[in-house]
């Protein structure tokens, strides 16, 4: 039997030219130049015991799925993927069969970590305590190498009408949960992951550069689990302005006004070098990257307190300019994926899991509207290009609903 | 003897006439029975300005001469008005230049030999040394700069003096070196009936926390006029009265020295800018059309350095020296001379043009938030009596406003654009909630002391300026002005003059009664 699914594949020139002219030529990228293609595939087998296929109602398109498409990614990532894979890693999706305690029909969110338990082995010191993201046995197992599902040629992807998934991929989704909400889970489970790997003290100062999907979220994030003073985003398109204002960031500012706005807020002192941008002595107290271009980690570097934070979020596609790092003795630490996370609340400390936070922020924001545009499979061009474009379009999340085919 | 000026009602015969927008200008058709206010023609200018400045000396007002006044051993200190006057900056040599040389010969033959200098710049930006020299002459530049000839620094809590509150709880804190010396010799340019008099120690040498009393909007907008300095006709001029009284009555010895300009205001080729239309030669007018056509085609960078390289061939009218009241009584009289054209009664649209200059911009960039000071603040304001618009009347202002600011000269400028102004229009929610936070952050208190940028609290003078106007009118719209600029601004933009009245039909009918006040060379409208 086979399953549709667009698949992204081995092609050196097509790789090569996407990296050289994607950015002023993005059209090309869903055009001629996509090393993505719509396929009939084999299905994929369940891997082993715990294994379950999953049908996904919406499948979102990720900014790391178009820095891939575009040749952005860093080649540190090869060794970490097997090709051809199918990608789609936001999913929420049905299962099609039953699975340990999960009956057959359960709609689920997943978790797309493939982590040491879905390859069947002894969990490695991070799985161990519930950081799956950092597994360290992402390449061996029983299962093709892949850092997640939507990265590895053995599971499928959730561009497909048909996945694979692990148990301990599978979150299931409280029924009053919509698909528009559900699909969010993932990214919202990151943000809610970057929001404490932010360590924000209360009243600090944060900046979030990006108001795309990981920026809105990642506000979201903050503003429900920690108590940040204020929460400057810095969106560059109209649209995402209105999204950051709505979910209650404290001054919404354009790129090139950021440096302007962070000095004001926190009274810092502003110096020009003689080539590149401004920075600031003085600044936020955390400072939180969800774009990865150079600009924008230049920017959080240079926009940040003597000591402060700087929190890679958005997946870092070029190299920055670190000397503020060590001028100023910044911490950068990376956000990558959830797991279980420590929450200190007082004197307490309670572990919960990334999905079951972003599952509850989900319930109680109005977040469904995210969601802007969503294409059948077959119009893959279309998606792409609009995912490409969604900034200037007024979108925030584009998603596949295979369920239109 | 010169003419006076004049309010020339529009006519078929009428041409069209010259108006200023920035570093541009045109030729304007007004419609019918529109009122053009002209200034007088420039007074004589004094012969043997020297002369003058000697006899002024010796023969002051409510005073003992000055050589009285100065005595062996004594504190002298010498305040100069800063580069915000006059406009644009005057032909060397200076007025100043001529004064200050003066005085301080005089000083030196009496044996005086501690002498500072300092120009009573309050919190517009420190003047550059080439800036000073050119107001101060080569002569006393070199003897006195850097040591003894600096810029007054509002900033500097070492060289602040506290001196107490008026009666009405003002804080009067000045230049210490000022408070300190046995005299206080103050240098001035009357450009205008809004400055000199008790206006040049108490702001000149204030600092923020002094100057808040006054230039704050409930001053703004509890003036009749601020070019009427009478008692309980300025709010802002009595609150610099009263600081100046407790000066006195601290022991603070002022002898002042104003001077006069006459309306000789654009040097050639641009001298056909100071005259009437009607009277411009044949050869003004080729001059007109080539001036026009080069500045029209010329690169804005070109174009920018050419008007911020003129200098004005300014005739000196008056130079009264003495107590700072009889003085300044004395040299109001002459610049009314000058400037004054008596208005019957009031129109329902003003129209002004804003040139490239206003006392902010010298050598910098005119921008958004200096137009509004300009037209709102200072053009509208330039009446005695009643404005020349009537209460919810229109103004309709000529100038292309491009979002362009100097980032050296006007760095806090650029945030109140971007911060505050996109937040709020409003002279007294602005004044509430974001002065303060300006007015007291470190980067502008740095970048004021250290480089060449107005005080973080400047802009919103500027903005202040204009409060009575915005109170006072019922559409403000800007022929050429950017669409967006205008916005943020609160005002409505127009392609044309026929559009922006069109547009001010809504506010103010359909044949509304228009007056163009058309400036420069300077003039006030005494509205009756």
């Amino acid at each position: 039997m086979t399953t549709q699914a667009l698949e992204l594949f081995r092609s050196a020139p097509r790789y090569l030219t996407a990296r050289a002219v994607g950015d002023k030529l993005p059209g090309l990228l869903s055009g001629p130049l996509a090393p993505v293609r719509f396929v009939n595939r084999k299905d994929a087998e369940p891997l082993g015991p715990g294994w379950a296929r999953i049908r996904p109602l919406l499948s979102g398109i990720c900014g790391s799925d178009l820095a891939t498409i575009g040749g952005k990614s860093s080649f540190y990532f090869s060794p970490l993927v097997s090709l051809p894979f199918v990608p789609g890693h936001e999913v929420v999706g049905e299962l099609l069969d039953d699975v340990d305690d999960l009956a057959q029909g359960t709609r689920i969110a997943l978790q797309p970590s493939l982590s040491c338990l879905a390859r069947g082995l002894d969990p490695c010191p991070n799985c161990a305590e519930g950081l799956t993201g950092r597994c360290d046995r992402v390449t061996t197992g029983h299962v093709s190498a892949g850092l997640q599902t939507g990265y590895c040629a053995d599971t499928g992807g959730g561009w497909s009408k048909m996945f694979v998934a692990h148990r301990s991929q599978l979150h299931p989704v409280p029924e009053d949960l919509s698909d528009q909400k559900a699909v969010l889970i993932e990214p919202l489970s990151c943000a809610v992951h970057t929001a404490l790997r932010a360590n924000v003290d209360p009243n600090a100062t944060v900046v979030v550069i990006g108001a795309g999907t990981v920026g809105i979220l990642t506000l979201l994030a903050l503003k429900e689990l920690t108590k940040a003073g204020s929460i400057a985003v810095v969106a560059k398109h109209a649209r995402q302005r209105e999204w950051a204002g709505a979910f209650g960031a404290t001054e919404i500012v354009e790129p090139k006004e950021a440096t302007n706005a962070v000095r004001r807020e926190t009274r810092a002192m502003k110096l020009k070098p003689e080539r590149g941008a401004p920075f600031l002595l003085g600044g936020a107290d955390v400072a939180i990257d969800c774009v990865g271009s150079r600009s924008s980690l230049n920017l959080a570097l240079r926009i940040t307190r003597a000591g402060g934070r700087v929190v890679v979020s958005g997946i870092p596609t070029e190299g920055a300019d670190l000397t503020p790092l060590w001028f100023r003795e910044l911490e950068l630490v990376g956000a990558y994926t959830g797991g279980y996370e420590t929450l200190k609340q007082g004197r307490t400390t309670e572990k919960r899991h990334s999905f079951d936070l972003a599952t509850q922020i989900a319930q109680q924001n109005p977040i469904e509207d995210i969601v802007g545009a969503v294409y059948p499979l077959r119009r893959w061009r279309e998606a792409l290009d609009h995912a490409l474009g969604a900034g200037k379009l007024g979108t925030l999340k584009v998603a596949f609903d295979p369920r239109l085919d | 003897m010169a003419r006076p000026g004049f309010v020339l009602e529009v006519d078929e015969r009428t041409p069209p006439l010259l108006i200023h927008e920035g570093e541009g200008f045109r030729l304007q058709k007004f419609p019918l029975g529109a009122r053009v206010i002209y200034p007088p023609d420039s007074l004589p200018r004094l012969k043997g300005v020297r002369n003058h400045i000697r006899h002024a000396l010796e023969h002051p007002h409510d005073s003992e001469p000055l050589t009285e006044l100065l005595k062996p051993g004594m504190k002298l200190t010498i305040a100069i008005d800063d580069i915000s006057i006059p406009l644009p900056p005057m032909r060397s040599p200076d007025i100043r230049q001529l004064v200050l040389e003066e005085v301080i010969e005089l000083a030196a033959r009496k044996g005086v030999d501690d002498v500072k200098l300092y120009m009573a710049n309050s919190l517009h930006r420190r003047m550059t040394a080439s800036e000073i020299k050119h107001a101060v002459g080569e002569r006393v530049f070199r003897s006195f700069y850097p040591k003894d000839l600096k810029n007054h620094d509002a900033e500097d809590p070492d060289n602040l003096a506290y001196v107490g509150k008026t009666d009405k709880g003002e804080e009067v804190e000045i230049n210490k070196r000022a408070m300190e010396s046995d005299l206080l010799v103050y240098v001035n340019i009357n450009l205008v009936a809004m400055d000199g008099g008790h206006k040049s120690v108490p702001v000149g040498l204030a600092s923020y926390r002094s100057v808040k009393h006054h230039h704050n909007v409930h001053t703004m907008l509890h003036s009749k006029s601020y070019m009427d300095p009478r008692p309980g006709h300025s709010a802002i001029h009595d609150s610099c009265k009263r600081m100046g009284d407790l000066l006195k009555a601290n022991g603070l010895k002022v002898f002042t020295i104003e001077t006069t300009l006459n309306n000789d205001t654009f040097p050639d080729p641009f001298g056909f800018m100071n005259k009437r239309e009607w009277e411009w030669s044949l050869l003004e007018q080729g001059t007109y059309l080539a001036a026009k056509k080069a500045n029209d085609l010329g690169p804005s960078s070109a174009k920018h350095q050419i008007w911020t390289r003129i200098q004005s061939p300014y005739g000196v009218t008056g130079i009264n020296a003495g107590e700072t009241e009889a003085v300044h009584e004395r040299t109001l009289a002459r610049l009314h001379e000058q400037q004054l054209v008596e208005v019957n009664g009031q129109s329902d649209v003003m129209v002004v043009g804003i040139p490239y200059l206003t006392p902010y911009n010298v050598n910098s960039i005119l921008n958004p938030i200096l137009v509004h000071c300009m037209g709102l603040g200072y053009l509208f304001n330039m009446y005695r009596n009643k404005p020349v618009v009537r209460p919810g009347g229109a103004m309709i202002m000529f100038h292309p406003v491009p979002n362009e600011f100097h980032q050296v000269h006007h760095p806090s400028y650029v945030d109140f654009f971007e911060e505050v102004l996109a937040e709020t229009t409003d002279p007294s929610t602005i004044e509430s909630k974001f002065e303060e936070r300006y007015a007291t952050d470190p980067w502008y208190i740095h970048l004021y002391r250290k480089s060449h940028a107005y005080h973080g609290v400047h802009p919103f003078y500027m903005w202040y300026w204009g409060a009575h106007g915005l109170d006072y009118l019922g559409d403000v719209i800007v022929v050429g002005g950017d669409p967006k600029t205008c916005e943020r601004l609160g005002y409505r933009s127009a392609s044309s003059f026929r559009d922006a009245l069109e547009m001010a039909g809504e506010t103010v009918g359909r044949s509304p009664s228009i007056s163009y006040l058309h400036v420069p060379p300077l003039a006030i409208a005494d509205v009756r």
